[in-house]
């Protein structure tokens, strides 16, 4: 409650638009504009449209149909919600999905702790902050093909430091093999590498948050002889309810649709262990080419987006 | 980091006021700065890791790390930076990086401005619902539109053509873009337009000669945001195109790895090295404007 009253300051464009209604000229003037207006949005709204609304249609489509290219262009045959009751009976979609859910909430709760600090540590005035920015920055700009062979020579058994350095401190931790061999050590290093290039746009997210936060609650606080943890858990923490609540979402989805690091580093393996619900998208849409089961697949992947960020929305709307 | 400090300092109540505060401030301050290298340090190190391993010949990578050939390599070797251009062709991959991401990011600069403008200014009826959308469509799983977007550039016979790529990016680029050139321009006072339009200037010539020039800072940001989000897709590229002459650079960049039977890491990294410093230097160079950039859309 109290932690909208800054951001909602924060607007001095809206005093703009609720001019009075002038004469005969501006009443055209506007009119015209508003015509010019449909025109520049239209290009956004048609591509945005193009490829959101159109896949979901296509899909919802696709996805009561058998529609697969492997079998020719066969005529597509009605096929009711057959492709629905295989997923939901489908021990790979089932696999995957509890895997998706289970990396997505190890990895929110650890990122955001982990961008929660980083932010505080932006959030101060120091020598080196530009230092820290930057290095912090990189490795979210860098694309995840980087971030996945970055940590994949990382953790390379030969070329890798990490074995280098636990080979130093026990012989027989030389050479570990961690992809692909065990399913924990597989994850841990997708973890390790999504994270890497995750948490620091998450904190840059709590960073803005921080930054609205204004600064003579902190002094009353300390007049008052709140200390520093007090101040954190009681004044910080609920005034950054509303970026942690954008930081959440952002974070949710991402971890929710990975793909890029799991096609990279495991393709999935080892066997099936680290296949998630978007590498089993790609796989039934590009390697089986089976658009219909697909479809169900990418529909259900659109559902669960939309009912997830719905519950993060109501779980943070402040208690009256 | 400075949280953990401060309950260990005030675990000591014998201590007077002042003296626990100076203790709890140098303490607070110790643990400060080694958070702040430790951030460093695991940003950056694996940097330097694949930078050294890029500098290692083909024979000091079959014998691994160890040895004198450590945390600083035994001698350096520039062989896979010339080995990825000469075996590998990795400059037609990196060109159509190139050309992809440059007319993506101009076509999504043109694109974001205009709409963004017409959402802050021109009092469209329904804007907040297309600006809630926009956001929406920024959140729309990628590999959802894989399916349907392999069908239809099948059936227009795009498919396996990088070209197709600067439209389908869009998605990436134009939800935060025009959130933020819309908030950008609603902080231009409306004064500045309604003197050249006195003047009687058109609202067109209004936002060519009045608006873009006070605008260039934060079309300039989004162009950056654009062009970093149109060099890292990987989803797309991997999904449409077939032939590696066809590919982008990330993708190409994962089948170095795929197509030997020792992984040369010398030779991934060397092309990972090299799509990586161009994203270094926009960083360098702009860390403010796309810090300030990647928050625009989140809090207004």
């Amino acid at each position: 409650m109290a932690a909208e009253a800054p951001l909602r300051a924060r607007r001095p464009a809206l005093r703009w638009k609720s001019r009075p209604p002038g004469s005969a000229t501006t009443a055209r003037r506007t009119a015209a504009d508003r015509r010019l207006g449909y025109l520049l949005v239209a290009p956004v709204l048609i591509l945005l449209l193009l490829v959101t609304a159109y896949p979901l249609i296509y899909n919802l489509w696709n996805s009561f149909h058998f529609v697969n290219l492997s079998f020719g262009a066969l005529p597509h045959k009605f096929v009711g919600g057959q492709n629905y009751t295989k997923m939901f009976t489908s021990s790979a979609w089932l696999a995957a999905l509890e895997r998706t859910l289970a990396f997505t909430v190890v990895s929110v709760v650890l990122d955001t702790i982990a961008a929660i600090g980083l932010a505080l540590m932006l959030h101060r005035k120091f020598r080196g902050r530009g230092v820290l920015r930057a290095a912090v920055l990189i490795p979210w700009a860098v694309p995840t093909v980087v971030s996945a062979m970055l940590w994949k020579t990382m953790f390379d058994p030969r070329s890798g430091f990490v074995d280098y350095f636990l080979g130093a401190l026990h012989p027989s931790w030389a050479s570990i093999t961690w992809l692909n061999a065990s399913v924990w050590r597989s994850w841990t290093v997708i973890f390790i590498a999504d994270a890497w290039k995750n948490v620091p746009f998450i904190a840059i997210i709590l960073l803005a948050g921080l930054q609205v936060i204004p600064t003579d609650i902190y002094e009353a606080a300390r007049i008052d002889g709140a200390g520093t943890v007090e101040t954190f858990w009681r004044l910080t923490l609920p005034l950054l309810k509303p970026a942690l609540m954008v930081a959440v979402i952002f974070r949710t989805l991402q971890a929710l649709l990975v793909f890029d690091v799991i096609y990279i580093m495991t393709g999935g393996g080892p066997g099936n262990s680290t296949q998630t619900l978007s590498f089993l998208n790609y796989q039934t849409f590009i390697t089986s080419l089976d658009f219909g089961y697909g479809g169900a697949i990418s529909v259900m992947l659109v559902v669960m987006a939309l009912v997830i960020s719905y519950v993060i929305v109501r779980a943070f709307r402040p208690r009256t | 980091m400075t949280a953990t400090a401060d309950t260990t300092a005030m675990s000591v109540p014998s201590a007077t006021p002042r003296r626990a505060r100076r203790r709890r401030g140098t303490l607070g301050q110790v643990l400060f700065y080694l958070g702040v290298i430790i951030a460093i340090v695991i940003s950056l190190f694996p940097f330097y890791w694949i930078l050294r391993t890029s500098l290692e010949s083909n024979a000091q990578i079959s014998a691994g790390v160890g040895g004198s050939n450590g945390i600083v390599p035994s001698h350096l070797s520039f062989s896979a930076y010339i080995d990825v251009f000469s075996k590998q062709d990795f400059l037609t991959p990196l060109l159509n990086s190139i050309i992809v991401a440059l007319v993506n990011t101009v076509v999504t600069v043109i694109v974001a401005s205009l709409a963004g403008y017409a959402l802050a200014r021109l009092d469209i009826r329904g804007a907040g619902a297309i600006l809630a959308f926009i956001l929406l469509a920024g959140f729309f799983p990628v590999l959802a539109m894989v399916g349907p977007l392999f069908l239809l550039l099948k059936n227009l016979g795009l498919l396996d053509n990088v070209y197709p790529l600067i439209v389908v990016y869009l998605v990436y680029t134009l939800p935060i873009t025009t959130w933020l050139l819309k908030n950008f321009f609603e902080q231009i006072p409306r004064e500045l337009e309604e003197a050249a339009m006195v003047d009687g200037a058109t609202r067109l010539q209004t936002l060519r000669k009045v608006v873009i020039p006070v605008a260039v800072p934060a079309v300039f940001t989004a162009g950056i945001l654009a062009f970093i989000l149109a060099w890292n897709d990987f989803a797309f590229a991997v999904s449409f195109l077939v032939t590696p002459a066809h590919f982008t650079a990330p993708l190409a960049i994962v089948t170095f790895g795929e197509s030997q039977f020792q992984v040369f890491y010398n030779l991934i990294d060397a092309a990972v090295v090299i799509i990586s410093i161009p994203i270094a230097l926009l960083v360098l160079l702009a860390q403010r404007r796309i810090v300030s950039g990647l928050t625009a859309g989140s809090f207004r």
